[in-house]
């Protein structure tokens, strides 16, 4: 039973690398047989004249994960990306994609490799400039050999998947950026790959459209499902896409979390000084600083119960489910008393469904605006509706001040 | 010691008169060879050329002026040019020096930009190519004629010969520059997406070099167009056998004409190749 599950394990694991190396320079071989890898890059290229830009680099990436790698310019990162489908060679270490190392396809594999399971998208676009929206789109199709009409109708599809529908004709010069970064996306998407090599594609753009280009990623990473791996230099970039996070500096992977956890744990000065300006408005969820409330009222409860509920925990207030926990909305002890007065006998009467609610996901900046109207605690609801805790409002505000004072204790 | 010493001559030219006379010997048969597959392709050029109707020729070269040149007063101008030729008599003088320079072009193209392509993709290529190329535009042009006329004799084969020469430079030079600027992140891109070598040259590089390249179709052009002129010497008729022959007897007025004449020729084709090359780097652009 346990070799299954390790088993298991491994079947869940899509991209696996292990003890990447790559020097740049002649003598990269000699480097790397010698005592002096361990030497410091600076001490390397001043003795040898070459660059080491990544450094005995491990790591592995589940099957659907958004894997993003962040570093400044210099760490290493971009040079990394392009060595998982070597257009960089690696000077060692071995890369396994779904359990075949990349790093020993022969010329004829390593082609159908880059065709049919990965597609990529880099920060400059490479878009063809003097090919239309659609031929672009097309490409990774055309040169696997697929026929004109075929590659079409299915360029056609991932045009109105990223929203470019009418577009087709034009050359990506009469793009804006932001368009034309869709349109690499959408080359990327084309031949179905499993995996999604992302090189900085948003750091070209503007703030407005960066930001609104990761929000439609992130939905479409919802629907496509697709292994995603994103590298770029933006800590709120990675903080915001990634599922883990693996920070790099000098060509090392200094750690790989959760975004929570490089916040809340950061593995070391460098980690702490680069993560100290994220606001955790940014990265804490609703999930994550929600509560469960002492008690609920139930659709079938009668008035008089309900008031003894909330009596007996002194409370204003609760919200009200069904049998199957979803959400009908909120009882108010005030309402309560005036429905009883009435003699009105189902609790329901009492019910206030203008609540305000938000799903698990949202970050506390979201929030704000929420919070800023809401008279009472805002109901945490998942996708089927189904009620799974509540947030105060003073809480946000306490959460935020915690994880600053723990910042700057640390 | 105001002489230069003796012993440190260097009979180069001995040298390449031996292996002129080592590649007639040897290799006769070859050149005649090719000479003759030239003489067929040059001679069934120059019988296109004159079998065209004069007015054709200056319709299309009017037309195609102001389709390349989006002005029609271009179109006027350029046809007027060649009603000029037509009135000074040259008419066919000068569809035989453009039947020469057009099959010249032609095989500068085929052999130039095969070898810009094998200097663009190979480093020590272009490191061997590169001088070469720079020694060929540096020669006097004349020096070329003395080789054409010992490996194919006198006539059009070795004028083309020379022209070759003289000319195929600046294409090679242009493709290979063409190739290499091409930007790294679209190569690289289709690269990612699992293209061969063949793919990228032909879907990406040849495309985006064309503008390059066409500069150089532009450059090897007007440099046929002046070589066919003094290759003329060597036997090619034509308009330049024109001039040669009025320097011989100093006919100013003779001379001039046929001047005139290649003048003509060479703005038409200049315009038009131009045209074309900026056309193509403004559809690159926009």
């Amino acid at each position: 039973m346990e070799e299954n599950s390790v088993e298991n394990k491994n079947c869940d694991i899509r991209i696996e690398a292990k003890g990447l190396w790559k020097i740049f320079g002649k003598k990269a071989e000699e480097i790397m047989g010698s005592d002096l890898r361990s030497a410091s890059k600076e001490t390397i290229q001043e003795k040898t004249g070459c660059v080491v830009a990544v450094r005995n680099v491990s790591f592995t990436v589940k099957k659907g994960e958004f894997f993003v790698i962040m570093g400044l310019s210099g760490s290493g990162k971009s040079t990394l990306i392009r060595m998982l489908l070597r257009l960089i060679d690696s000077t060692s270490g071995s890369i396994f994609v779904d359990g075949r190392d990349v790093l020993k396809f022969n010329k004829r594999q390593l082609r159908d490799f880059r065709r049919h399971t990965t597609g990529m998208v880099f920060q400059y676009f490479g878009l063809l400039p003097h090919r239309s929206v659609l031929d672009n789109v097309a490409y990774g199709l055309k040169v696997q050999g697929v026929p004109k009409e075929k590659r079409y109708a299915r360029a056609h599809e991932t045009i109105e998947t990223v929203g470019l529908k009418g577009w087709e004709e034009y050359l990506p010069s009469a793009l804006s950026g932001g368009m034309q970064q869709r349109v690499g996306i959408a080359r990327a998407l084309t031949t179905e790959p499993e995996i999604l090599l992302m090189d900085e594609p948003f750091s070209g753009l503007d703030p407005l459209i960066r930001r609104e280009m990761q929000d439609e990623l992130i939905e479409l990473q919802d629907k496509v499902q697709k292994t995603i791996v994103f590298v770029t230099h933006d800590l709120h970039e990675a903080l915001k896409l990634g599922d883990r996070i693996a920070i790099m500096r000098d060509g090392k992977i200094i750690q790989i979390g959760a975004p929570e956890d490089v916040i809340t744990d950061p593995a070391d000065d460098y980690v702490r000084e680069f993560v100290q300006d994220a606001s955790p408005a940014k990265v804490l969820t609703a999930g994550g600083i929600m509560e469960q409330p002492e008690s609920l009222l139930y659709e079938w409860q009668g008035p008089k119960a309900a008031l003894r509920t909330l009596r007996s925990l002194k409370e204003d207030h609760a919200f009200m489910v069904t049998r199957e926990r979803k959400l009908l909305g909120l009882v108010t002890m005030k309402r309560l008393k005036n429905l009883i007065q009435d003699e009105g006998l189902y609790l329901k009467d009492a019910l206030e469904t203008d609540v305000a609610t938000t799903d698990p996901d949202v970050v506390l900046e979201e929030l704000f605006p929420i919070a800023a109207e809401a008279d009472y605690p805002i109901a945490v609801v998942d996708e089927a509706g189904k009620f799974i805790g509540e947030i105060q409002i003073s809480s946000i505000f306490e959460n935020m001040i915690q994880e600053k004072v723990e910042d700057n204790n640390g | 010691m105001a002489e230069f010493p003796t012993f440190l001559n260097i009979p180069l030219a001995d040298w390449i008169d031996a292996f002129m006379d080592w590649l007639l010997m040897n290799f006769a048969g070859v050149f005649d060879a090719i000479g003759g597959g030239l003489l067929v392709m040059l001679l069934s050029v120059e019988r296109f050329f004159l079998w065209l109707p004069w007015w054709f020729v200056i319709l299309f070269v009017g037309i195609a002026s102001w389709w390349v040149m989006k002005k029609w007063w271009m179109g006027f101008v350029m046809a007027l040019l060649l009603i000029f030729i037509g009135s000074f008599g040259y008419w066919k003088l000068s569809m035989m020096t453009l039947a020469l320079t057009t099959s010249a072009v032609a095989v500068s193209l085929a052999i130039g930009i095969p070898i810009g392509i094998l200097m663009a993709k190979n480093d020590l290529a272009e490191s061997i190519i590169r001088p070469i190329l720079d020694a060929m535009q540096t020669m006097p042009s004349f020096v070329y004629l003395i080789p054409a006329l010992m490996l194919f004799g006198l006539g059009k084969v070795p004028a083309l010969f020379a022209t070759l020469i003289y000319a195929i430079p600046p294409v090679i030079r242009l493709t290979n520059v063409g190739i290499r600027q091409v930007s790294e992140s679209v190569v690289e891109a289709a690269r990612a997406f699992g293209a061969n070598f063949w793919q990228r040259l032909f879907d990406v590089e040849m495309p985006l070099a064309v503008p390059s390249i066409m500069v150089g179709i532009n450059q090897t052009t007007m440099m046929a167009l002046a070589m066919v002129v003094i290759a003329s010497m060597i036997g090619a008729r034509g308009l330049g056998l024109e001039v040669l022959l009025a320097i011989n007897r100093i006919e100013v007025g003779r001379g001039f004409e046929a001047g005139l004449c290649i003048v003509f020729l060479a703005i038409i084709i200049d315009r038009i190749t131009h045209a074309l090359s900026v056309r193509h780097q403004k559809e690159m652009k926009s």
